[in-house]
């Protein structure tokens, strides 16, 4: 713990990371009392007070109907936090498992795992959560089912090479011939050795999901008005640049503000837990 | 009688960490005539690799490294060149082997081209051609079967001991004056270098090169140099012919050193458990052994 | 065989395998959604004979494999079916708005690698000074916003604030160029028009440039970090111990070894521009094979979903295999390494 202290420390792009993303979280979290107009996260209209550019007490100016930018971000935040928290918690477990049993069982098995793995991945990664988005509904539940159909199999690949790799290793080799059964050699003996690559992936991607959410709903296939959401607020923006910039501006930095800190959490802990690239 | 090829006098070296500053040379002399092939020898960590690269001048680059003390090559103070001038020896009238053959060489550029830009450090004209006929010969020379085939091949295709060869063949290709040898063979299994070693001594003696020989062990030191200095955490602490050291070790960690067991694993380095007191007594030096005074 | 033949044999036929996979898969989302895709596509005044007929002429009333199968023999024969969108068959359609969408990938991709290496080279080579420093934050802002974000401000700075570059579109309306290749680019030459093609660049320039920010850090950052591992390595030392120039150390000793790890994951990237390219293609209303899927996409346009799906995961395959090929081919120990396996 000490050494990820003095690492942090040490490298300042690592200490603007935590910073960073310490920033977002906590606004997402508290919201509610951080955000100036609260109520302005949902479907509220103020003429008298609409497109302003920023000045005070609109941090970040008001959109066309009037309502706050910067609370609408924070509560955007939000929502894209726990995307990328209930999209993680789904694809991580299912991918890993997969890729696990297909690196450590081989055979048919192997085979078929990372043919149907492969299918997934073949299609560039927005194309099939964009399908799968255009086809539904476009809801919350239906955008973390589409983004997580899309990103288990970077973790299947992920697991798959490093079991791979761990599969020929002196302590495995020894559980076998103790006679280990094979669930509790992949869970209990590969899988920790797996944990600091899934660590540093997921910390990483927590930043990519809000990217590829951000992505989704700028061409309207995500949450749908008056849910504040990034993406959108872009897309709606952008159609009036360059006069009302800060429509656009805002949304997008701030989607670059949360990614680039994880970014930048990731490669720190990257350096902390000694991760190949 | 000609200056000597190579002479250090009181070389200090340390360097600035983060944990305050770490002396690794205390005050090294040597001194290598011409034709002469003499050992460096001591555990890993005495100090003596560092010593071959601070001749080459590998070791000047790095920013918190502190270096005093003279090198002089040839009657030449190295300091007092320039830096282009400095960086024109290395390749041409001095030159090094490693440690590991195969990984020395550059993976993903076959055999001849490698030798055709060692070739261009002496003539920067050479043709593609004209290199790769003497990279032929040269080949020959150190007793490679098929040199076109070896010349068209990458390092991983040939074995660690043909590699080994090539190695020395372009060590020597430009006829150096010193040639330093990092721990050769050490990657190799004991008959491959035994075989190099021989080689490498027929080499030597047809072209009067000066060897510094760098080694950790003693059998093949034994059978190789002509003088040997014995290395300790820095400082030199017996100086004598090969001969006299083996027959009449002075220094307790010479003695200490011949005594000990070579490890299983780690290239045969000997096991040297305690650190005694008296391995700090001061330098022992042989008749007949003794430093020169310098050039100016 | 020759062993890169044999490697080649093998990619495409596991990519013919994954290729019918996809489209199981597209397909099956496809029929599977809720809905009745007759209805959504006829719009709400239309009758229910008209409703039916359609449903019968889609076979939307039969078991899911046999749709599959009347698929696959229209596929066989190059029918993916009308596009409801653009009452056209959807092979004209691709044909029509596929090559702007290549174009741009390609001249995104050729900024990824001609500028991203360099960077990466440049920082490894002055590690840890002001400049390894700057490419790093560069990099990463490049890779941390999508690309839709860059598109904006790029667009934002370069076209409005200075107006160094057109808005939107591929080519100024006043120029007709015989449409050859479909790339502009390609076009505007052959025609022997310098000025279009002049044009052409000019509006290519930005949108290729924001289509490859990710990339270009992607590849600097692989670069460099490959490289500071390369550099540490003995041949290295034995290069500089024979007085080989920094400079020559750095171009030819360091970086061809240090290329062949990065290779796989910029072939990654570039693959992955082809989901971008959706992004970047709204912003600049560029008339590509993306906008049309998106286009689709929104009017559950189910024909041109599947078709455009499929033809973009075909594009996406064959980059990755040229992309291994090449790798094959730079990688000696590859090359060499088939004959004893």
């Amino acid at each position: 713990m000490k050494r990820a202290a003095y690492i942090l420390v040490r490298n300042p792009l690592s200490l603007t990371g935590v910073i960073l993303i310490t920033l977002v979280v906590f606004g997402a979290l508290f919201a509610d009392f951080i955000a100036p107009f609260p109520e302005h996260r949902g479907a509220v209209v103020d003429f008298a007070n609409f497109n302003k550019p920023p000045e005070w007490p609109y941090l970040f100016g008001t959109d066309l109907v009037g309502r706050d930018l910067f609370s609408r971000i924070l509560y955007a935040y939000r929502i894209s936090l726990l995307l990328g928290v209930v999209v993680l918690a789904i694809a991580v477990p299912v991918g890993v498992t997969i890729g696990l049993v297909a690196g450590y069982i081989g055979g048919w098995t192997e085979y078929v795992l990372m043919r149907i793995t492969d299918v997934f991945l073949s299609i560039p990664p927005l194309v099939l959560a964009m399908s799968m988005m255009g086809l539904l509904e476009p809801t919350l539940t239906n955008g973390m089912l589409a983004v997580t159909a899309m990103w288990w199999p970077w973790y299947t690949r992920l697991v798959y090479n490093l079991t791979r790799s761990e599969k020929e290793e002196g302590y495995v080799l020894a559980a076998e011939v103790i006679g280990a059964s094979k669930p509790h050699i992949i869970f209990r003996e590969i899988l920790p050795n797996c944990v600091p690559s899934i660590v540093t992936k997921m910390t990483l991607d927590l930043g990519f999901v809000i990217l590829i959410a951000s992505s989704l709903s700028f061409l309207g296939l995500g949450v749908q008005p008056p849910t504040p959401d990034l993406g959108s607020m872009v897309a709606d923006g952008a159609k009036y640049l360059p006069d009302s910039w800060w429509l656009t501006v805002f949304p997008g930095l701030a989607i670059l503000v949360a990614v680039f800190g994880f970014n930048l959490l990731g490669d720190a802990l990257r350096d902390i837990l000694g991760v190949d690239q | 009688m000609s200056a000597p090829t190579l002479r250090i006098a009181d070389l200090g070296l340390g360097f600035r960490t983060w944990a305050g500053p770490v002396e690794v040379l205390h005050g090294i002399s040597l001194h290598i005539n011409k034709g002469e092939r003499v050992a460096l020898v001591g555990e890993s960590g005495s100090g003596k690799s560092v010593t071959a690269r601070i001749v080459l001048g590998l070791l000047q680059e790095l920013k918190n490294a502190r270096i005093s003390g003279t090198v002089e090559f040839e009657g030449r103070d190295l300091d007092r060149l320039s830096a282009r001038e400095r960086h024109a020896l290395r390749g041409t009238r001095m030159s090094m082997i490693f440690q590991d053959p195969t990984s020395s060489l550059n993976p993903v550029y076959r055999i001849a081209p490698q030798f055709h830009e060692v070739l261009k450090r002496a003539d920067p004209a050479i043709s593609e051609a004209a290199a790769r006929d003497r990279a032929a010969a040269l080949l020959s020379a150190v007793a490679i079967p098929e040199p076109e085939r070896a010349l068209d091949s990458y390092s991983f295709q040939l074995s660690g001991g043909m590699n080994q060869r090539v190695m020395i063949a372009m060590a020597l290709a430009n006829e150096p004056s010193l040639l330093i040898a990092d721990e050769p063979g050490t990657a190799l299994d004991v008959t491959v270098q035994a075989q190099t070693l021989a080689l490498m001594r027929d080499m030597v003696e047809e072209h009067h090169t000066s060897v510094l020989f760098i080694s950790h062990n003693l059998g093949v030191v034994r059978e190789f140099a002509d003088r040997v200095y014995v290395i300790y955490k820095g400082r030199i602490v017996e100086h004598a012919t090969a001969e006299g050291l083996f027959a009449d070790p002075r220094h307790p960690y010479t003695r200490a050193l011949l005594a000990a067991v070579p490890r299983i694993t780690g290239g045969g380095i000997p096991e040297i458990e305690d650190v005694s007191e008296d391995y700090y007594q001061p330098l022992v030096v042989h008749e007949g052994c003794g430093e020169p005074e310098g050039a100016a | 065989m020759p062993p890169v033949v044999r490697l080649l044999a093998k990619r495409l036929g596991t990519s013919l395998i994954v290729l019918v996979g996809v489209s199981m898969l597209i397909f099956t989302i496809a029929r599977v959604i809720p809905g009745d895709p007759a209805r959504i596509a006829l719009g709400p005044n239309a009758t229910a004979e008209q409703v039916e007929a359609l449903r019968e002429r889609l076979h939307l009333d039969e078991a899911l494999p046999i749709q599959y199968g009347y698929f696959l023999r229209d596929l066989s024969r190059g029918d993916l079916g009308i596009s409801l969108y653009t009452n056209r068959p959807v092979t004209a359609d691709i044909a029509q708005f596929l090559p702007a969408t290549l174009e741009l990938i390609v001249v995104a991709g050729l900024m990824m690698i001609l500028i991203g290496l360099p960077l990466g080279v440049i920082a490894a080579r002055y590690r840890g000074s002001w400049a390894d420093h700057a490419v790093r934050i560069f990099t990463l802002l490049g890779v941390s916003a999508p690309s839709f974000v860059w598109a904006v401000i790029l667009m934002l700075i370069f076209a409005f604030y200075l107006p160094l570059f057109p808005i939107a579109g591929r080519i100024a309306d006043s120029y007709a160029i015989a449409s050859v290749t479909g790339f502009l680019t390609i076009d505007t030459l052959i025609a022997g028009n310098l000025a279009a093609f002049g044009n052409a660049a000019w509006h290519i320039v930005l949108p290729a440039f924001a289509l490859s920010l990710s990339g270009i850090g992607q590849a600097a950052r692989l670069t460099r970090s490959n490289m500071v591992e390369t550099y540490d390595k003995p041949f290295i030392e034995m290069a500089r111990s024979y007085g080989f120039p920094e400079r020559r150390i750095a171009r030819r000793f360091a970086f061809r070894p240090s290329l062949i790890p990065s290779l796989t994951i910029i072939g990654l990237d570039f693959a992955a521009m082809l989901g971008n390219a959706f992004l970047v293609e709204a912003v600049f209303a560029w008339p590509g094979l993306s906008r049309y899927g998106v286009a689709v996409i929104l009017r559950k346009d189910l024909n041109a979903i599947v078709g455009t799906v499929l033809i973009i995961s075909a594009m996406f395959l064959l980059v990755n295999i040229i992309v291994d090929l090449l790798i094959a081919f730079i990688n000696p120990r590859i090359r060499y390494s088939q004959r004893a396996s």
